[in-house]
């Protein structure tokens, strides 16, 4: 394997590395031959798109009326950021973010730490776990939907019967924001936490036992040992699987589209660009939120990035 | 971690374990019971046990409807779209990842942290965002609600991902024993068929995989780069089984719809459990 220092920027060979041996040169020119075609079709999928999203939107430009398209520069861009509707779909967006990485966080150190110990059953337990990844998210979306419907659920029932017929077996779930966005963000928790409680896990494995031992032989309470040992010695994992996590529900779609599609104020941001451009055909504004939604990830990632310092390519190479 | 580990641990575990198993379990029991119930059944808990979870009286009355009955127009060439899109996305990223990451383990050359960033980096972009754009190329250029409208696309899902789980496969193949089989004789064709090719297989075959399931699970693009028949896959065509009648919800048609490409997914998960969980952590801890 390779071992040799790579600074990585650059593509080209600067001057200084005139003198490598044919050997080197042959490896290097190899070595884009066969990455180079990966390398161009991720460039080609995502650069292409997201710089014609960018020219897109400086235009007011309306498919139905294709003779109207002007350039209105950043006005998309002003009429987007004054218009309430984007900001309650930024803090619909926000708020499934945040309820869901909390709940994502806790359920899955717990999962993880269960199955990092356990001894029966732990095959059964590991391969369970993985299920929820394996179904379509629009699958997990109708499952949720059809159990908390009134009609058709089961949660009412199940809920009247332990609060002894205390809960109203007609109560719709899917009439208000604060109860829709509730089931919402249980399938996104549902689907999503074993993919948290792998990731955990694999932090898990990394802490030294002995640390964890000595603690308890010091006499440090189960909750000292977590959080003062555990946490502290996988903070790499735990802050790559916070990132990766809330970029991932950043971009929201799939289950609010499927379970109230965007009703009672339960717009996300991707659902946003998705109307704006597919129903109402606004090409202009629709690339215009498209290019803020892009920018909303970039900031996040590098927050991540700069300020909690999260090497997320740590290890490779 | 503890290889002494009391009695009282170890069944309290077990114990703690029945609840996640229950909580991961039940909304696909509940997907599968919902496709069991006939129209009559859905709504009226006194056909139903377990508060109105589990039907008295299962029927296949759904499966067939879908399979051979009125919604299988709409069921039947989702399904085909989403197998021939998904593999198509599937085989091109494995291909090109597979010599990417080859070069990325084996090779030195300046780049490869460059690479692999934008791996990342697009692996994160949010979808949606090339929704937009794609869609009026599309429209100019004829691609829209078409099968390679589609596949474009889902590369940009299916390529970093392979990168990335890929790379790190490949660096823990021992590459050195290329070079002791050539000098125990072996061609580098037989040293690379008989000694690398099935130790890099593994690896390739559950990167395929997992790319596949992100390919098989995208609805973002499905929905809205497709208008008909023509391109349109499982989970696009689901949520327009809704549309598709107005009166009577075909609730039952689209759990047992649901059913149908959620098991086969779930066996494979089931079989290749191991591997799979080695291939998606492998991007977020020491490869």
């Amino acid at each position: 394997m390779s071992t040799a220092i790579d600074t990585g920027r650059s593509t080209a060979a600067g001057p200084k590395k005139a003198k490598l041996s044919d050997r080197a040169r042959g490896e290097r020119s190899l070595g884009w031959k066969l990455a180079g075609p990966a390398f161009l079709v991720m460039l080609f999928v995502t650069l292409y798109p997201i710089v014609y999203a960018i020219y897109l939107s400086l235009f007011n430009y309306r498919l139905t009326d294709p003779t109207g398209r002007r350039f209105v520069f950043l006005g998309n861009y002003v009429t987007a950021l004054g218009d309430p509707l984007f900001w309650q779909a930024f803090v619909t967006t926000f708020i499934i973010v945040i309820v869901t990485l909390i709940f994502e966080l806790i359920l899955g150190m717990g999962i993880a730490m269960v199955m990092n110990k356990i001894v029966i059953p732990r095959r059964t337990l590991r391969t369970v776990v993985l299920i929820p990844y394996s179904i379509i998210t629009v699958v997990s979306a109708f499952s949720w939907l059809y159990a908390a419907k009134f009609d058709t659920g089961f949660f009412n029932h199940w809920l009247n019967f332990f609060t002894f017929g205390a809960w109203d077996l007609n109560y719709d779930w899917f009439g208000g924001r604060w109860s829709s966005l509730l089931i919402i963000c249980l399938s996104e928790i549902w689907k999503t936490t074993p993919f948290m409680s792998l990731l955990l896990l694999a932090g898990l494995a990394q802490v030294d036992s002995a640390q964890e031992e000595a603690a308890k032989v010091d006499g440090a309470t189960w909750w000292q040992r977590l959080t003062k040992v555990i946490l502290p010695n996988m903070k790499a994992a735990l802050m790559v699987a916070v990132l990766f996590r809330t970029l991932d529900a950043v971009r929201i779609y799939d289950n609010p589209y499927v379970m109230t599609g965007g009703a009672n104020k339960t717009l996300t941001l991707s659902m946003l660009v998705g109307t704006e451009t597919i129903d109402r055909v606004e090409i202009g504004m629709g690339s215009a939120l498209a290019v803020i939604l892009f920018l909303i990830v970039l900031i996040i990632a590098f927050i991540f990035v700069k300020l909690f310092k999260v090497d997320l390519t740590g290890g490779r190479n | 971690m503890e290889s002494n580990i009391s009695d009282k641990t170890k069944w309290g575990l077990a114990a703690v374990s029945i609840p996640i198993m229950i909580w991961t379990i039940i909304p696909i029991l509940w997907i599968v019971a919902t496709s069991l119930k006939s129209d009559a059944a859905l709504a009226d808990p006194s056909k139903n046990m377990f508060g109105n979870f589990w039907p008295k009286s299962p029927s296949l009355d759904n499966y067939r409807l879908i399979l051979t009955g009125g919604a299988s127009e709409l069921f039947n060439p989702a399904l085909l779209n989403s197998i021939i899109i998904c593999l198509v996305a599937t085989f091109i990223a494995v291909l090109l990842a597979t010599f990417c990451a080859y070069a990325i383990s084996r090779l030195d050359f300046p780049g490869k942290r460059l690479i692999l960033t934008t791996a990342l980096a697009v692996s994160f972009f949010p979808v949606i965002a090339m929704v937009t754009p794609l869609f009026n190329l599309w429209r100019q250029i004829g691609l829209f609600d078409t099968k390679i409208g589609l596949i474009i696309p889902y590369l940009s899902l299916t390529v970093p991902l392979s990168i990335w789980t890929l790379s790190a496969f490949f660096q823990q193949i021992p590459w050195e024993m290329e070079q002791a089989a050539q000098v125990d004789g072996a061609t580098s064709w037989q040293a690379f068929r008989k000694v690398i090719a099935p130790l890099a297989a593994p690896g390739v075959f559950t990167t395929a995989i997992i790319a596949f399931f992100t390919a098989w699970n995208d609805f973002v693009f499905a929905v809205n780069l497709t208008s008909s028949n023509n391109a349109r896959t499982v989970p696009a065509a689901l949520a327009f089984f809704t549309g598709a009648s107005q009166f009577t919800q075909p609730t039952g048609a689209i759990c047992a719809a649901a059913v149908i490409v959620t098991i086969p997914v779930v066996i494979l998960v089931l079989l290749f459990q191991r591997r799979i969980v080695a291939g998606l952590t492998s991007g977020a801890v020491k490869g």
